[in-house]
Parts: C-alpha cells; structure tokens; sequence
C-alpha cells in the first residue's frame, strides 16, 4: 500500500531557484541624457539569460551598470545578495571577486603572457603559490581548449582565441556570475558556435549563472534559457526563446527579422549621449 | 569676442577639472600605497623595481651622458665668463651650485618626463581604450593602486637617485675640463668644490627632483586616462603629457628657486 501511495505521488518540482540578480526600477543618465528607463529583470540562478538590442538600445550601458562600472540614477542592483548600487568602492571591490566578466575585445593585459593574465586576479585575491596558480591556469585553459598556449602573448592569438582566453581568466576564481559581452563579435561562424558551446558548457558543468550582451540573433537563440530584449533604453520584452521569437510587438520583430528601422535617427540626442559618455 | 572669452571659460573649467582629478589621483595612490595591504589591495614591490628599472636603470646611460654634458658646458661657459675677469679659478664655485641646485633635477626631471611620463600616458591610454583598465576593476583590482601608485613611488625613489647619479657625473665632466684648462688636478678640483657644496645644495636638487616625480606621474596617469577617441588619442594624450610636464617642471623650478633661494 505504502509502496503504492510512493508510486502514485508524482515526484516534486525543484523549487524555483532564487534570483541570481535582481534589477529594479533601474534609471541611468549620460549627462543630463537619460539612457536606461525604469529597468526591472530578474535572473535566476543557473540561467543563461541573453540581452539582446540593437545599436544604440542601452544594452552596453546596461551591462556597465550591471557589473559595476557605471553607478546609476536610479533604482537598484540586487546581486549575490548585495545591492550593488549601494556598495561603497572597497565593497564594490571584494564584490567583483565574486563576478567574471569577458569583455568584447578580450580586454587582456598586452604586457602579460595568456597564463600571467589568468594568474593575475588569483594573484590579487587568493593566497595561493606560484605552483598552484600554474595548475590553475593550466586547467582554466583547458576548460576553454587552449592548452598548451599560456605563454603565448595576447597580441600571438587569433581573435576566438583571445575571447576564449579572455573566459578563462574570468573563469579564474570561479564565479558563481559570468557576464559576456558581445562573445560572438568578429568571429567566423564556426569560432562563434565553439564559443556559444562553451557558454552552455560553463552553465551545466560549473553551475553558473551567465549573462550574454549580444546583438548576434543566432548566437543568442541558441545559448538563452531566456531572453530580454532591449529598445532605446527600455526593456519590451523578457521572456524564453520562444516567447520572444512569437512575440507580437512590431519592433522586436524587426530586430529579429533584420527590417530596417523606419524610425529616423535623432542627431542631438546621439550627439548629446555622445559627448556625455566621453 | 564672445565665443572667445567663452571658450576661454571652457578651458579654465577643463583645467580646474583635471586639477582636482591630479589631486585626487595623488590622494588615492598615497591611500593605496599606505592602507592598500589593510584592504588587502597592496602595492606589489615586484610592481615598483620594474618600474624603478624601466625609469632608472634603463634610463642610466642617456642620463649619464646628458650630466656629462651639461657638466662640460657649465664648465666651458664658467671659465670663459669668468676668465673675462681674470677670476677663472672660482669656476668651481658658480659649476658646482648650479650643477647641483639647478641643472642636475632639471635635466633629469626633462628626461624623464619625455622618457617615462610619455611611457605611462601611452600605456594607460591604450588600456583604457583596450578596456583593459575596466578589466582590472572588473576583476576587483583598484586600477591607481595597480598601475599609477607602482610608477609613482618608483619616480620618487628613482628621480633623486637619478639627480644624485647626474651631479657626480656632471661634477666630473666639469672637473676634467677645468683640471685641464687651469692646469690643476682633478683632485684638487673636487676638493675645493667640497669646499663650497652644502648638504643644504644637495638637498635643495633633491627636494626638486622629488617634486618633478610628483608632478610627471600624476600629469602622465590624468592625461592617460582621460583619453578619447582611438590611436589618435593615445598620440594626442602622450604629447600633452609630455609638454604639460616639462611646462610644470620648468614653472616649478621657477617658483621652487624663488621661495627657497631668495
């Protein structure tokens, strides 16, 4: 009987994973420009969630904002349990250990060979010696196919080669968060697909929550377990892949079916958003 | 006239701004420098001795060669000026004042500001614009306590050595050139310098050169990282860097003679 009752009570559901990062009410101004309106997303934990917008949509200033290097107007950041926003700098600076970023170009340090680059924050933040950092170094490398190449100068590699390179050392200390911007930028479709598995892989196999800017729509359709979809600083629509590819709003579908935007471009806004992120 | 004066007022606002931007700089590499380890956020010493062998002992050579230079020109023009009085045996005195208190920390400050300075503008400028200085704070690593506290504390310590390496070398090119032209040993020739030379000469270079190391540090890491635009920012930064320092050593220099000589 017992033995039946336990076959007859279906199995339960994971309980929802809390929110990795948490955005509300999220201002941003360039100046006296504002750039980012009223922004509210959530990001469970475990998800790749992509951001997607055209140029100009915010979604670089977004991920400034998200990850530290711009303080907002408005609103807040919840993130691994802190309220990034209100983070004073030497806070903000133990936070950022806890969050890899790759940067569009790699943005690694030129004067530093590969292996030094993902050495370096486990340098600053760790007290590890030389020789477990070598290990380290070696196994973030091969975790992103480049064994055998951390002596190599960052100017030696090719450009999927130094974006890969750029994951490993934001790989270095194991963040729980790993955001990416424009991963699949320059890259030759098959680099791009190396790297799109790579993303899917750090999520299964290190159980990260992973942030992608990007503007490349086959990319994102295939790495998002949900998508937010970015429009001149305001967010039209957060929903799964198959959501966003049925959603009725006109822009979104333009975006994805590459339709010139009627809309004219403003010269003074730009210029203005222009000379105030200079 | 008006669009004058306005930008004018443009400038001076730009100016006063990159004023307090140097201040705050200067304020936040002596935090890092003094407190950086209580956060744990050091000044990494490997950091300083490659700065210090890129800013001195690199620098070694081309500095000795330029203090021998001025050491013999100060000694051609004190044994002819003076000699228009009969009075060339006090050349020592107007070479061994001027060497020390005035043209040793001005030719190494120049140097270095067009060796070192240029260096650091161009290398901040092409990080930030490589986004290598948001990759650092990114990572959670201070970018002033990472790559301007390092090259300041290396110019304080390098500069005065430096200025120290030039007034010997300087002194000897002087000697060996009065030695011969008023046909005295060398050795005399130090010996009445000594005479002359104070600790309070010395150290009036040295407080210089010291002053110059503040001054090209932090004009190379402002302009460096106020950068815009692509390569031609980074060419455009590092010439501004370059002449903003020396025009900041030479005023200086005026002002520093002024307060403490007269």
């Amino acid at each position: 009987m017992t033995a039946a009752l336990q076959t007859a009570t279906p199995s339960p559901q994971p309980p929802p994973r809390p929110a990795a990062v948490e955005v509300r009410g999220l201002n941003a101004h360039y100046g006296e420009t504002q750039v980012l309106f009223d922004l509210n997303l959530s990001i469970p934990a475990g998800e790749v969630m992509v951001i997607m917008g055209g140029s100009g949509s915010g979604k670089s200033t977004f991920l400034r904002h998200l990850i530290g290097l711009e303080r907002p107007s408005g609103g807040s950041i919840h993130m691994l349990g802190a309220d990034i926003t209100k983070l004073g700098a030497l806070e903000m600076l133990e936070h950022r250990r806890r969050v890899g970023v790759a940067f569009q170009g790699g943005a690694l340090f030129s004067s530093l060979t590969v292996a030094e680059n993902i050495k370096l924050p486990l340098r600053e933040h760790t007290g590890l010696d030389e020789k477990t950092m070598d290990i380290m170094a070696r196994m973030k490398l091969e975790v992103v196919n480049l064994a055998g190449f951390g002596d190599l100068m960052p100017s030696e590699l090719s450009g999927g080669m130094l974006k890969r390179a750029a994951v490993a050392r934001a790989i270095a200390t194991d963040p729980k968060l790993l955001f990416f911007d424009e991963p699949s930028a320059g890259l030759d479709p098959v680099v791009s697909a190396a790297l799109d598995e790579l993303i899917l892989r750090l999520r299964d196999a290190m159980d990260m929550t992973i942030v992608v800017v990007t503007h490349e729509i086959h990319s994102a359709f295939k790495i998002a377990d949900r998508m937010t979809i970015l429009d001149r600083g305001r967010i039209l629509e957060t929903g799964t892949p198959e959501a966003i590819r049925n959603s009725a709003n006109e822009r979104i579908q333009s975006l994805l079916n590459r339709r010139a935007d009627a809309a004219p471009l403003d010269p003074e806004a730009y210029l203005r958003r222009l000379a105030g992120e200079a | 006239m008006l669009a004058l004066l306005e930008q004018t007022g443009r400038r001076s606002l730009r100016a006063l701004d990159e004023l307090g931007y140097a201040t705050s700089l200067l304020f936040e590499s002596a935090f890092w420098t003094l407190l950086g380890a209580r956060w744990r956020q050091p000044v990494r010493a490997n950091s300083v001795v490659a700065q210090m062998m890129h800013i001195g002992i690199e620098a070694l050579p081309i500095a000795c060669l330029l203090a021998a230079a001025i050491g013999f020109m100060l000694a051609v023009q004190s044994l002819y000026s003076l000699g228009l009085f009969g009075a060339e045996s006090f050349a020592h005195v107007g070479i061994a004042l001027a060497l020390t208190r005035e043209f040793s920390p001005l030719i190494i400050g120049i140097l270095v500001a067009g060796r070192s300075g240029s260096a650091l503008a161009a290398r901040l400028s092409t990080m930030t614009i490589n986004q290598e200085v948001d990759a650092l704070r990114a990572i959670g690593i201070n970018p002033v306590r990472f790559l301007v506290a390092p090259a300041l504390i290396a110019m304080l310590i390098v500069l005065p050595a430096l200025t120290m390496c030039a007034n010997i070398v300087g002194l000897g090119a002087a000697g060996l050139m009065v030695a011969a032209s008023l046909e005295i040993t060398f050795a005399a020739f130090l010996a009445n310098t000594f005479e002359v030379l104070s600790a309070g000469d010395l150290l009036h270079g040295l407080g210089k050169s010291a002053i110059f190391a503040v001054l090209i540090a932090v004009i190379a890491a402002v302009n460096g990282s106020l950068v815009s635009g692509g390569s031609d920012g980074v060419g455009r930064v590092t010439t501004r860097a370059v002449v903003h320092a020396i025009s900041a050593i030479i005023v200086t220099d005026m002002l520093f003679g002024l307060l403490t000589t007269l």
